[in-house]
């Protein structure tokens, strides 16, 4: 028999408004078990822990109920007092007689009964408690970043200078993401690469990252600080430690029709390629879809000039198993397709871009070499129109465009207007909103200043449709404001396209576990407390990929994940929750039920031998729990049609005591 | 193949090139229209009188003829098919309306059974854009020819669920499959002006003009549109421009056209 005691705190008038805390003590007194029942004003202050503690010595308590707040607030700390005073940790039981009774509850007397009820159940539960410890596994000191977008970058480099291991899988040929194809960055207007490709030389020249370019995550086994992960390096051709990064088949290589989707198309490359003038690494690329000899076997213009000897057409994909403790998601996003957007005539003009392409064409490394060029006729465009807000925000059109706001475009926005009419004076620049929204550091006097100094004109209301007419583009938009219809003759038009997440995210959630919401950004443990990590231990979420993001939050929040992925490699071994699941193996009919609901891939079975009547010996295939991995949600339990699984330490019998104290 | 044929008011009057050559083409290609039997006015021009039960109730006869017949049910211009596409939706997804219908029509019920093309849908998903291809005799080899879609024959996109409603393919594909040369301009599916003209005559002329003229600029010799309303709209207050309907296009293709 248990000896608990029972600790109802008035939380201030938190509680005490609402509930008669010493009525509530004084009615859980007679209760199966209950040797001490008490009420305090703030029972997790010192003076309340001391209270606790003295009471287990007194009383010789082997259980405790706390009728206090939410457990998700404090059952740590209860936890903690129950192990000082000597009791097992997990004979500590929460009544949440705060947010589910005094805070929703005005009169005194039912908060009171349901408090007493609450009491009643937690009591009810504890005298089935058993002690629990929790299991140890140990922890591998090295960690994957998924991702090398400056999400990926700010990471591993933040880990990597903590002293651990760190490897970046990256699927394109070179780090830098998204940021390298920036031109300038807001609000202090610094050159993008100009700021991102010393951290990618960092990167390549820091002795504790490996990156692995042109590779994606072929597949993703085991649990939080011990990850068994196969990469697959893609072919690429071309002898990464051989080659030196001259260049010069690149410009040997006859194949000269490759679209350029580092400058989105807007220009050529050859079949072998090296992204940009700073890639990391920096090292040739032959993209099998267009090379003539990989096609044909006629050619080999690059193997000839390659002084290195570098090129290597036989070159097969290669698969790099590696163990790791933590792995990071930066997988960052993408601009939306334009293609159901055709009131804008994407499709039927050239000039009109999206705002991405608009960063090349601005950018001095660009298809222009940053001049200002309209893509259809090459002649520099006195009137552009921004369209903001297309396909975000989008509530009525969800089947084509977001529901969401995808946060940095107002942003981008101001820069490009504010950057063209600093360069281009002559140039007339509108903008088209729903709202401006600009919340951020020096972020509303960065538009502000597009307004008052660079004579940006902001029209508030949308554009409705483009038509290229001529050598022109007429917007048809209207002023919310003025309460007109206008229509401009613009020669260049640019939409900021809403973003999304990269392709590849959802497939990698699908192998790491980790849970993603409808948009398919990965969801984080909790939206304001755990930001940085999933819900699946030992799995981060770094950038663009947990929700939009400009470039100062994706470099903070990378450098939260970073310190998250610290703090648990710096551990050597990690200790469990013991809340998981077991599977009884002599009721277990092996049936699989438990393996095909859990989440997170900790059931496996296997053949075991049981002693059979008569001295036989039986065969039969049980589950297993792998407790390291176990999250301790209970799917299995509820799956499980013999009732071999059960969850520690919220056994179904202890469900059903609680539920049978509340029907008394 | 046998299928139900709603033609509607305009199509016995001032669009018989419409009707006709819908019919004679669908023969050729192998498809029987059957006449609804004493079929009544869709309902057109009361399209956006959601609460009126009376409107629908001719367009629900129809559907339910053709549900009697085991047959889908075609129409081939705009106005008619929006209508009966919607009702048809109306009586799949509004309970209240259904059964307010349902009260006149006893004793049979409908419940959005039939299912419901427009011609050119009957042209892409039954008889197919190839087997067309196959039977067209004269291509029109060379011809620019633009599409005007106008505004009822896609909207709302998610009820009429023809195509994509900023960028529709269904009649440039057809265009192309009897040989021509479809020109894509930004004005294709915007408003001709509709009953405007009653209004103002100004703004008529204005918005028919903006879709003539845009497809002129990008080259078209002529439009086709599948829409009566659209068509006199465009040829009354548009630029000099060839309006015709799509199915006189079809006919001179497949060799009929008188």
């Amino acid at each position: 028999m248990q000896r608990i005691g029972v600790f109802v705190c008035w939380c201030g008038s938190n509680i005490a408004g609402t509930v008669d805390v010493a009525k509530v003590a004084e009615a859980l007194k007679s209760e199966p078990g209950v040797v001490l029942s008490t009420n305090y004003q703030y029972m997790c202050s010192q003076a309340g822990q001391e209270m606790i503690k003295e009471a287990v010595k007194e009383h010789k308590l082997t259980g405790l109920v706390i009728c206090s707040c939410s457990p998700r607030m404090h059952e740590a700390t209860f936890r903690k007092t129950a192990a000082a005073a000597g009791i097992n940790p997990y004979m500590v039981e929460i009544a949440n007689i705060r947010e589910q009774c005094s805070w929703i509850h005005k009169d005194m007397e039912e908060g009171t009964e349901k408090a007493i009820v609450l009491g009643r159940t937690a009591i009810a539960k504890v005298n089935l408690n058993a002690p629990l410890t929790p299991g140890e596994s140990p922890v591998t000191k090295r960690a994957l970043v998924i991702g090398g977008g400056i999400a990926g970058i700010q990471t591993a480099l933040d880990i990597a200078d903590a002293g651990f291991y760190v490897d970046i899988v990256e699927k394109k040929p070179t780090i830098g993401g998204k940021m390298a194809q920036l031109d300038k960055t807001f609000p202090t207007l610094d050159c993008a690469a100009c700021i991102l490709t010393p951290k990618m030389v960092d990167v390549a020249q820091h002795e504790r990252i490996r990156i692995f370019s042109y590779s994606e995550v072929e597949s993703v086994k085991g649990f939080v600080g011990n990850f068994d992960v196969t990469i697959r390096k893609k072919a690429r051709y071309v002898k990464e430690d051989v080659c030196t990064g001259c260049g010069l088949c690149t410009e040997k290589c006859p194949q000269k029709k490759v679209p350029n989707e580092f400058n989105l198309g807007m220009d050529n490359r050859r079949a072998i390629y090296i992204p940009f003038a700073q890639a990391v690494p920096k090292v040739a690329t032959i993209d099998a879809d267009y090379c003539t000899m990989l096609k044909t076997g006629k050619c080999g213009v690059c193997s000839k000039v390659c002084t290195a000897k570098a090129i290597d057409y036989t070159q097969k994909d290669e698969f790099i198993e590696e163990k790791y403790g933590a792995i990071v998601a930066a997988t960052g996003f993408n601009p939306i397709s334009m293609d159901k957007f055709d009131e804008f005539a994407y499709s039927q003009s050239k000039d009109v871009i999206t705002s991405l392409e608009f960063e090349r064409l601005m950018n001095a490394a660009g298809p222009t070499a940053g001049k200002l060029l309209r893509p259809s006729d090459g002649v520099h465009p006195h009137k552009i129109v921004f369209v903001q807000c297309v396909g975000s925000r989008c509530a009525s059109c969800a089947e084509k465009g977001k529901e969401y706001c995808s946060k940095i475009c107002c942003m981008y926005t101001a820069k490009h207007a504010m950057l063209t009419r600093d360069k281009y004076p002559d140039t007339d620049v509108t903008v088209f909103y729903i709202d401006v929204r600009t919340p951020g550091k020096q972020f509303d006097e960065f538009y502000r200043r597009a307004v008052e100094e660079y004579g940006v004109h902001y029209i508030k209301g949308m554009v409705g449709k483009v038509s290229p007419e001529g050598n022109k583009l007429i917007v048809q938009g209207s002023d919310l404001i003025a309460n007109k219809q206008l229509k401009i003759e613009a020669d260049l038009v640019v939409l900021a396209a809403a973003i999304e997440p990269d392709k590849s995210a959802r497939p990698l959630a699908t192998m790491l576990t980790a849970s993603m919401d409808t948009n398919d950004f990965f969801t984080e443990a909790h939206p304001k407390l755990r930001p940085v990590e999933s819900p699946t231990a030992g799995i981060f979420l770094s950038g663009a990929c947990q929700g939009p993001k400009d470039i100062p939050e994706t470099v903070s929040q990378a450098g939260a994940a970073a310190a998250k992925v610290i703090g648990l490699l710096a551990k050597d071994k990690l200790t469990g929750n013991p809340c998981v699941a077991h599977s009884d193996e002599m009721m277990c009919n092996g049936c699989s039920s438990c393996e095909k609901v859990c989440p997170y891939g900790a059931i496996t079975y296997s053949d075991k031998e049981f002693r059979g009547p008569n001295r036989t010996t039986l065969i039969r295939r049980v589950a297993s729990v792998n407790e390291a991995i176990c999250q301790g949600c209970g799917c299995c339990t509820v799956a499980c049609p013999s009732g071999a699984m059960d969850l520690k330490g919220f056994a179904s019998k202890q469900i059903m005591a609680e539920v049978d104290a509340i029907c008394k | 193949m046998k299928v139900s044929y709603f033609p509607g008011c305009t199509l016995k009057t001032k669009a018989k090139d419409l009707d006709n050559y819908a019919r004679k083409c669908a023969e050729v290609l192998g498809v029987t229209l059957e006449e609804i039997p004493a079929w009544q006015c869709c309902g057109g021009v009361f399209t956006t009188s959601r609460d009126e039960i009376a409107t629908k109730l001719s367009s629900v006869r129809a559907l339910n003829d053709a549900k009697q017949k085991g047959q889908p049910l075609v129409s081939v211009c705009s106005a008619c098919h929006n209508v009966i596409k919607q009702t048809n939706a109306a009586m799949q997804n509004d309970e209240e309306f259904a059964f307010k219908v349902n009260n006149y029509i006893s004793p049979d019920e409908y419940h959005g059974e039939t299912k419901v093309y427009h011609y050119l849908e009957l042209l892409r998903d039954v008889i197919g854009f190839d087997k067309l291809k196959e039977k067209v005799v004269k291509p029109l080899t060379g011809r620019k020819i633009a599409a005007y879609y106008g505004c009822l024959l896609l909207r709302p996109g998610k009820v009429m669920a023809m195509d994509d409603v900023e960028n529709p393919t269904i009649m440039e594909d057809l265009i192309r499959a009897l040989g021509a040369e479809p020109v894509v301009y930004a004005y294709r599916n915007e408003c001709c002006g509709g009953y405007i003209a009653l209004e103002s005559k100004e703004l008529a002329k204005e918005k028919s003009q903006k879709v003539t003229s845009n497809a002129q600029e990008k080259g078209a010799e002529a439009i086709v549109t599948a829409c009566p309303l659209c068509r006199y709209n465009l040829i009354k207050n548009g630029t000099e421009v060839p309006v015709v309907y799509f199915t006189e296009l079809l006919a001179e293709a497949l060799g009929i056209k008188e």
